[in-house]
């Protein structure tokens, strides 16, 4: 699938964006969540700022965005539609929560009944909406390496972590954290790198569909294309024919395994031991090489994603 | 929800009008649907006997035709140098003068000096006759390109043939053979039989190198190697003949098996019929055991043996001379296997299914008739086996040999006009060969020809040559290089032009020919010759070029004086039987086109340009005695009331008060019943009739009626030619026309009354390890030549062409997958991009027809693929054979050997992407007219 | 509703597909273009119709593929348009309920004025079958000639879609498969009609019919007589008149 990128911003953002709202909830709930205005107001700019640019990146790559309430309307059957629903529902809580915590909050241990209803029913929504955006790819039965479950545990799981990677780089920055955030995202960056490892290897040994059958041929039958339909490339070569060569998504995997995963993981393991500039730098280094390797892994996920109608124009080439 | 309700019945159209499509030459029968006056859709016409209401590709896309940038507007007149499209736009007025000042000073001087060559247009009945007027016998249409080889073929062996005048019975055939077809001319009607084919359980078998298209849904496709078809063939005959598996009873009536040949070596009859003092041919007759008329009712032919005569001469059967020839072990299906690629298996086992499908699968229809004799045959017999060849056999020098002997076959099978074989159209069969003879050079200026410039020669004395043997027509048609050229030589007309050989013309007047490009021959050395200039004068070695075309093609930079034509949806136009007609073997069929729309440009119908010219010329059907236009109304007006004898004239449906056809007065209502009628006329022959016309009485006087016999004897078909011994006879010393001596070996090998195989004459002459493959084009189905490139929808199917190799070729000569690749031939070299395939002759390379486009022209961006990735094959093709100043041609018809290319590829250097040759940018269409986004038919939406 | 409909369609209309008698002509292609658009889709927006690259929307696309290997290779040509399927995924993906299946036939069609042009369609249809107008922001698609099959301005024999009364090889069959006795539905029977991909389960209406195998039977001929002169010997006294 061609990795847009405009698709891969907003996946990345309003990822992290979420992930960060959700904590948010939990943290607070656990009575873990700073209250300090330096903390707070960054956490909810960058917070709501992620996912609304995400959500508008994502319009912005409609044909007809001013036409987005309609997307709204379908949601008993489309996960697209149900992202939109609970991506706008989202904001209620959360923002309301926002605005508590801004302004009326004053004690982390004690934030009363609406602020915890509201962190819960908010932490869920994030969850709920992560997991609809995951669902966008993996209901997609034409493009095998989305049309599986780990999809949905990788968006959720990288979505936590590049969160809780912000939420500790801001409690570093502000030095108002505690070491339960980066605890968080280093359990959700070992699962999600066991994930991603996993699904990396296995989405190479998919079973191969056949163009045989794609064409009504016996089952079994080979198929090499002689000629394509037209002899220059039309939209569905442009948006569903990318191919990243082997090699290549080889090496962007190691990139993406080491920024994503192994550089935040050492880091934050080396900042437990350390604080004052050193563990600030090492925050800021976790973070930022967390969500650039996110990207790239955003990337991969189309890059290496092969649609079905593909056979049409590889043959069975399409899915050596 | 709210859906927006959709119109499931909305309005098509406020006006619906019928024509005939041409965009190709099937001219299949069309309804144009308008919307306020545009063109909404284009459908087939049901009703109509060609497509019955299919319509191809290229028909669909009419309305891009129509909206092409690259139509031409206004006349031109070169202002620059030739070649570099530098014009300046003229008024009619202006141009149709300049035309006139210099055709009438050529008609004033020395009428051959106009050279008139029109290509793929449908109007010889009309360009013919107009140069006949003029007096200039260099006139020919494009059929030397295409398919003089099985023209000629078949109208000197049956009165008919598989291109154009002959189709098979699709609808009762057990076995169809088709060798070396790709489209051809009946793109619809032959995907309506094949399907028919398919539908009835038919068995249908391809003989092509290149398994596409049609040969892709062949029940069998035979992969064989280009030019070698006549050795299948003959190797078929040979299993035919040895197993008996032949009709003999058909051989004997029908053709001329039976009618004794004198042998007398080394004398003047040598090889001809022997004949009686009135000129019938003889047989020896098994009943009285002695001579007896040929043609007569109770012959008893033998079809072997070697008779003494009276007068001591022997003679001996035609059939016993054909025996031995295809007898000869040297065509024993293990004997061809190795040239020809075709397994012995798979020969013999295709000899043994036409057998099995002639005889016994035979048919038999309960309806009486009675042949020339006046035999009575209660039942028509079928023999259902069919074969179709067209350009694969057509395109190489040996081609008329080979389709001779495929002619051959049918005659075996007894598989001629008869129900569920090969049948002819109307207004065919005719006399063999049709009795038109070219006609030689005006007798004096101002003269008109004694009768058309195309004809049949049926012996030396017909030849258009002089004194010493030297050919009269510029294209050298009708001379001892090529004596049977009855479509002319289009492809010689440049270089002969430019050389001056056999003399210098004035002007090279052409119409719809894309001469500077993929229907030269040589390409790159014919537009060097179109513009070259002799270095003493400063002159163009041919000084004058008027061409007329509708298109911004690759040949209007090459013009002197460019006369713009409409479109086929902006003019009259006539299909007529005295042309190529459109009938089917159920009955004779013409048609008309009629102006859908008005040009929004200052062109004109070519046809009506081309009167107006005679008229200012004061051509003698042209004008009437004090000099006033006969046909003021121009166009229509000729096309109803010009006569070619009483009562024949350009149409023959609703002649006289409307209820006469075929034959009969002029009808000033004519156009209209035609337009009434979807502008076509057909009707069906009466049941006793239909089959074996040839021969069949009842054909006879409905022919006779109709206006379309050209013989008051029976059409017996001419498996031993004697037309063509007639010329060897010349050649070995007979006769008072004689070859000169440079031409007699080969008049001498090639006009063999028998069939022969021969080595394709480029094969033969080159190195063939230099050059070890073959190298061929074939049509595409979407598009026709060139024009389609300007065409937004048909260029997106076919933007490109690659040059397809087999894959084990391939892989020998390390060539992958979109690999550039240099081809060379004995002419020159190519760049091109390959493609690898599976389903083709393992020694050929083959790519799709005229795809490849010069910089800026059709319209088309200057970077347009057409011109950076499309290429043509004919810079490799030599207009002369290798080292030897003939043309590259069939030695008896002068038919263009397209298909004898032999090549050598191999892989290009890294970075050498683009085809090649490339050649400067014409200036190009209009290319303000080409939009950017192309949203053709949002209107009507809206308006809906 | 995106849902697809609730009750089975009472008739479902489709197209059948012999790929026996397919000659990869692009007929049907063109004739589809030209016909939808001047319809209710129209238009079939062209970009950079005479440049360098040239694309645009079709509904009807043909490929060639050369299918197995030696004598049992042949090319094979393949037009390929929506298949109408019952279980459409293009349809449950979409979020505005622009694309739908109509209850009355099963048709599948894209409301141009409800499609935000999010393309999701097209990801989730396997056949390649949606076709995104970038130009408009909309999907388009094969319509099925819906403004043809019940357009009582045409002629009733000439209500099919444009792409089967083109069709010049006759390799294109238009009908109702819930009907037993309709054409479609026999040709799917006898010919062995094949659904694409059945195994992803779209349950698409289409059907192809594969390419016939025609055995090769008829065995050598006899020759009569061992040598040429022994055979002229057979026939110096036949007669045959
Ligand atoms: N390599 C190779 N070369 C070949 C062949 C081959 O098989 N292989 N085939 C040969 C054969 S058989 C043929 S017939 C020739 C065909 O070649 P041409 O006869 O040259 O055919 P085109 O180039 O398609 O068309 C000639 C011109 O007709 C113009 N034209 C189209 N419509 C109209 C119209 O309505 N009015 C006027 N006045 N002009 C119009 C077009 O713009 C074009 O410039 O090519 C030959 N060339
Ligand atoms: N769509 C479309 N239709 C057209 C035209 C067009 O340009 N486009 N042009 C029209 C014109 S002018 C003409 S002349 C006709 C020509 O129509 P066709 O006769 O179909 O001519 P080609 O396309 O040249 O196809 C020749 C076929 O012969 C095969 N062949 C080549 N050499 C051999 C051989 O030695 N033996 C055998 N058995 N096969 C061989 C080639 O592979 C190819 O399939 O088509 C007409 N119809
Ligand atoms: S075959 Fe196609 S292009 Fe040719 S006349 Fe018929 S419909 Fe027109
Ligand atoms: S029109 Fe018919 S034969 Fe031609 S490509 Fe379409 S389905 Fe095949
Ligand atoms: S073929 Fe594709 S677009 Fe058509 S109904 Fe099936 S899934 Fe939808
Ligand atoms: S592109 Fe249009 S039809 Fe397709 S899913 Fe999106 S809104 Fe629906
Ligand atoms: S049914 Fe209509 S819209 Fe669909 S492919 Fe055929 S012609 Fe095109
Ligand atoms: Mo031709």
């Amino acid at each position: 699938m061609h990795p847009a990128y405009s698709v891969i911003f907003f996946t990345v953002a309003s990822g992290a964006g979420y992930g960060m709202l959700f904590l948010a909830g939990v943290l607070a709930l656990l009575e873990r969540l700073p209250l300090s205005p330096w903390f707070a107001w960054p956490f909810f700019i960058i917070a709501f700022a992620l996912v609304s640019a995400g959500l508008l990146s994502s319009l912005l790559h409609l044909g007809h965005p001013e036409r987005f309430l309609k997307a709204l309307t379908q949601w008993r059957s489309s996960w697209l539609s149900r992202e939109g629903v609970l991506a706008i529902a989202t904001f209620a809580p959360t923002g309301l929560f926002a605005l508590g915590w801004l302004f009326v909050v004053n004690d982390t241990s004690d934030i009363g009944p609406v602020m915890q209803v509201l962190a819960l029913i908010g932490s869920l929504l994030c969850v709920a909406t992560v997991h609809s955006t995951s669902m966008i790819y993996a209901s997609l039965k034409p493009i095998p390496q989305w049309h599986r479950g780990d999809v949905t545990v990788a968006y959720l799981v990288l979505g936590l972590a590049s969160g809780a990677l912000l939420v500790g780089l801001l409690g570093a920055l502000t030095q108002t954290t505690t070491h339960l955030a980066p605890t968080i995202a280093i359990v959700a960056l070992i699962v999600g790198f066991a994930v991603k490892l996993n699904y990396w290897r296995s989405i190479r040994r998919l079973p191969r569909a056949s163009a045989a059958t794609a064409i009504g041929m016996k089952p079994g039958t080979k198929v090499r294309p002689l000629d394509p339909p037209h002899t220059e490339p039309n939209y569905l070569q442009k948006e569903m024919g990318y191919r990243v060569a082997r090699k290549h998504a080889d090496k962007l995997r190691r990139i993406a395994g080491t920024l994503a995963f192994g550089l935040p993981l050492a880091a934050l393991l080396v900042w437990f031991a350390t604080d004052g500039v050193l563990a600030m730098a090492l925050a800021v280094i976790a973070a930022l090489s967390g969500i650039a390797g996110m990207a790239v892994e955003r990337w991969l996920f189309f890059a290496e994603a092969t649609h079905l109608v593909t056979l049409y124009y590889e043959g069975d080439a399409a899915t050596d | 929800m709210r859906r927006t309700p959709i119109d499931t019945s909305p309005p098509v159209s406020d006006e619906v009008k019928e024509t005939t499509c041409y965009m190709c030459a099937c001219r299949c029968g069309i309804r144009v649907h308008l919307r306020d006056g545009q063109l909404r859709y284009i459908e087939g016409n049901p009703d109509h006997p060609v497509n019955k209401g299919v319509l191809c590709a290229k028909g669909s896309a009419g309305i891009m035709k129509q909206h092409s940038p690259a139509k031409l507007r206004k006349p031109l007149k070169r202002v620059g140098e030739r070649g570099k499209g530098d014009f300046v736009e003229i008024e009619w007025d202006e141009a149709l003068e300049i035309a006139t000042g210099w055709l009438a000073e050529i008609r004033r001087t020395d009428p051959k000096k106009l050279a008139f060559f029109t290509g793929r247009d449908q109007s010889q009945a009309l360009t013919g006759w107009w140069a006949t007027q003029f007096g200039t016998l260099n006139y020919a249409a494009h059929g030397g390109f295409c398919s003089v080889n099985m023209a000629a073929a078949g109208l000197y062996t049956l009165g008919g043939s598989f291109w154009e005048f002959g189709e098979p019975d699709w609808d009762r055939t057990r076995y169809f053979m088709m060798f070396g077809v790709a489209e051809d001319h009946a793109s619809n009607p032959i995907k309506i039989g094949l399907s028919k084919i398919k539908a009835a359980g038919a068995k249908f078998v391809s003989v092509n190198p290149v398994r596409t298209g049609y040969s892709a849904i062949a029940d069998e496709w035979v992969g064989i190697r280009p030019g070698t078809d006549g050795l299948l063939v003959f190797s078929l005959i040979r299993e035919l003949l040895r197993a008996d598996k032949v009709d003999f009873g058909y051989l004997t009536r029908y053709t001329n098996a039976g009618w004794l040949v004198v042998r007398n070596p080394g004398q003047a009859d040598d090889g001809l019929f022997l004949r009686d003092a009135a000129g019938r041919p003889q047989c020896w007759d098994l009943g009285s055991n002695g001579l007896n008329d040929a043609l007569s009712a109770d012959a008893k032919p033998a079809l072997v043996g070697e008779r003494r005569l009276a007068d001591g001469r022997i003679a001996v059967p035609a059939f016993d001379l054909l025996a031995r020839r295809f007898l000869d072990d040297a065509y024993a299906p293990e004997a061809i296997a190795e040239q020809t690629g075709v397994p012995p298996e798979v020969t013999r086992r295709i000899a043994a299914e036409l057998a099995h499908a002639a005889f016994a699968e035979e048919i038999e229809i309960r309806q009486p008739w009675t042949d020339f004799a006046g035999r009575r045959h209660e039942t028509m017999i079928g023999r259902p086996v069919t074969l179709h060849a067209m350009r694969g056999i057509s395109a190489h020098s040996n081609g008329f040999h080979t389709c001779r002997a495929l002619h051959v076959l049918q005659a075996l099978l007894g598989s001629i006009d008869c129900p569920g074989g090969w049948q002819y159209c109307p207004p065919y069969p005719k006399a063999i060969p049709p009795a038109v003879r070219p006609s030689g050079p005006a007798v004096a200026p101002g003269e008109p020809l004694q009768g058309p410039p195309l004809g049949f020669p049926i012996g030396p004395e017909d030849l258009l040559v002089d004194a010493d043997g030297a050919p009269q027509r510029l294209d050298k048609a009708f001379s001892w290089e090529a004596p049977l050229a009855a479509h002319g030589m289009m492809h010689t007309v440049i270089r002969n032009a430019w050389a001056g050989d056999p003399y210098p013309v004035d002007t090279l007047f052409m119409f719809m020919a894309n001469m500077s490009w993929n229907s030269a021959m040589n390409t790159t050395e014919t537009m060097d010759m179109l513009t070259d200039k002799d270095p003493e004068t400063g002159n163009y070695r041919i000084p004058r070029i008027i061409y007329s075309d509708a298109f911004e093609s690759e040949m209007v930079a090459y013009a002197d004086l460019v006369l713009p034509d409409t479109t086929y949806l902006e003019r009259w136009d006539c299909i007529s039987l005295l042309d190529r007609p459109i009938s089917d073997p159920h009955g004779p069929a013409d048609s008309i086109r009629q102006p859908i729309l008005k040009p929004d440009r200052d062109v004109r119908a070519f046809q009506a340009v081309l009167i107006e010219l005679g008229v200012r010329l004061g051509l003698p059907g042209l004008v009437d005695e004090s000099g006033e236009a006969r046909y003021p109304g121009g166009l229509p007006d000729y096309m109803i009331h010009h006569e070619r004898k009483p009562g024949v004239g350009m149409l023959a449906g609703w002649r006289g008060d409307g209820r006469e056809h075929g034959t009969g007065a002029p009808n000033p209502g004519q156009l209209e019943r035609y337009i009434e009628n979807g502008c076509f006329w057909s009707e069906a022959i009466p049941e006793e009739a239909r089959y074996y016309r040839n021969v069949n009485q009842a054909y006879r006087a409905y022919g006779e009626r109709m206006g379309f016999l050209d013989t008051a004897e029976p059409v017996i078909v001419q498996l031993y030619s004697e037309t063509l011994q007639r010329f060897r006879l010349a050649a070995q010393g007979h006769g008072d026309r004689l070859p000169p001596e440079s031409e007699r070996e080969r008049i001498e090998t090639y006009f063999d009354p028998l069939p022969l195989w021969y080595m394709p004459f480029e094969e033969a002459r080159i190195d063939r390890e230099n050059y070890p493959l073959h190298a061929l084009t074939q049509r595409p189905m979407v598009m026709y030549h060139a024009w389609d490139s300007q065409n937004a929808w048909q260029r997106q199917i076919l933007g490109s062409n690659r040059l397809y190799v087999a894959r084990a070729m391939a892989d020998r000569l390390g060539i992958a997958d979109d690999d550039w690749v240099w081809v060379h031939s004995h002419n020159g070299r190519i760049r091109v991009q390959a493609r690898l395939m599976d389903g083709v002759n393992p020694d050929t390379v083959w790519t799709w027809n005229a795809i490849g486009k010069r910089r800026g022209t059709w319209g088309l961006d200057d970077d347009a693929h057409e011109a950076t990735r499309g290429f043509l094959l004919n810079h490799l093709i030599g207009d002369t054979l290798p080292n030897d100043p003939h043309a590259n041609a069939d030695p008896v018809t002068g038919q263009a050997a397209w298909f004898d290319l032999r090549v050598r590829i191999e892989k290009a250097a890294d970075g050498e992407a683009e085809s090649w040759p490339q050649f400067d940018p014409l200036p190009g269409g209009d290319k303000r007219a080409a939009p950017a986004v192309l949203k053709y038919g949002a209107r009507f939406r809206k308006a809906s | 509703m995106t849902d697809l409909p609730h009750q089975a369609p009472p008739r479902k209309l489709g197209l059948v597909i012999d790929l026996d008698t397919c000659v990869g002509c692009h007929a049907c292609a063109v004739n589809c273009k030209e016909w939808n658009t001047g319809g209710i889709a129209a238009p079939l927006t062209d970009t950079d119709p005479y440049g360098a690259n040239p694309d645009g929307v079709w509904f009807n696309r043909i490929h060639s593929y050369e299918t197995g290997e030696g004598s049992a290779g042949r090319t094979v040509h393949f037009p390929r348009s929506c298949l109408h399927c019952d279980n459409a995924l293009c349809v449950t993906v979409c979020p505005t309920g622009a694309s739908y299946k109509r209850e009355e036939d099963g048709i599948v069609l894209v409301d141009e004025d409800r499609c935000i042009g999010c393309k999701l369609c097209s990801w989730a249809c396997p056949y390649g079958a949606r076709e995104y107008d970038a130009s408009e922001g909309v999907m388009k698609k094969c319509t099925l000639c819906v403004d043809r099959i019940y357009n009582e301005n045409i002629p009733e024999a000439q209500r099919v879609p444009a792409c089967v009364a083109t069709c010049p090889a006759n390799a294109r069959h238009f009908g109702d498969f819930n009907d037993p006795d309709s054409e479609v539905s026999r040709l799917t029977r006898e010919r062995g009609g094949r659904a694409l991909m059945p195994e992803m389960g779209y349950a698409p209406i289409n059907r192809y019919l594969p390419p016939r195998e025609v055995p090769k039977t008829a065995s050598a001929l006899e020759a009569t007589a061992d040598t040429m002169e022994s055979k002229f010997l057979q026939w110096v006294d036949r007669i045959l008149s």
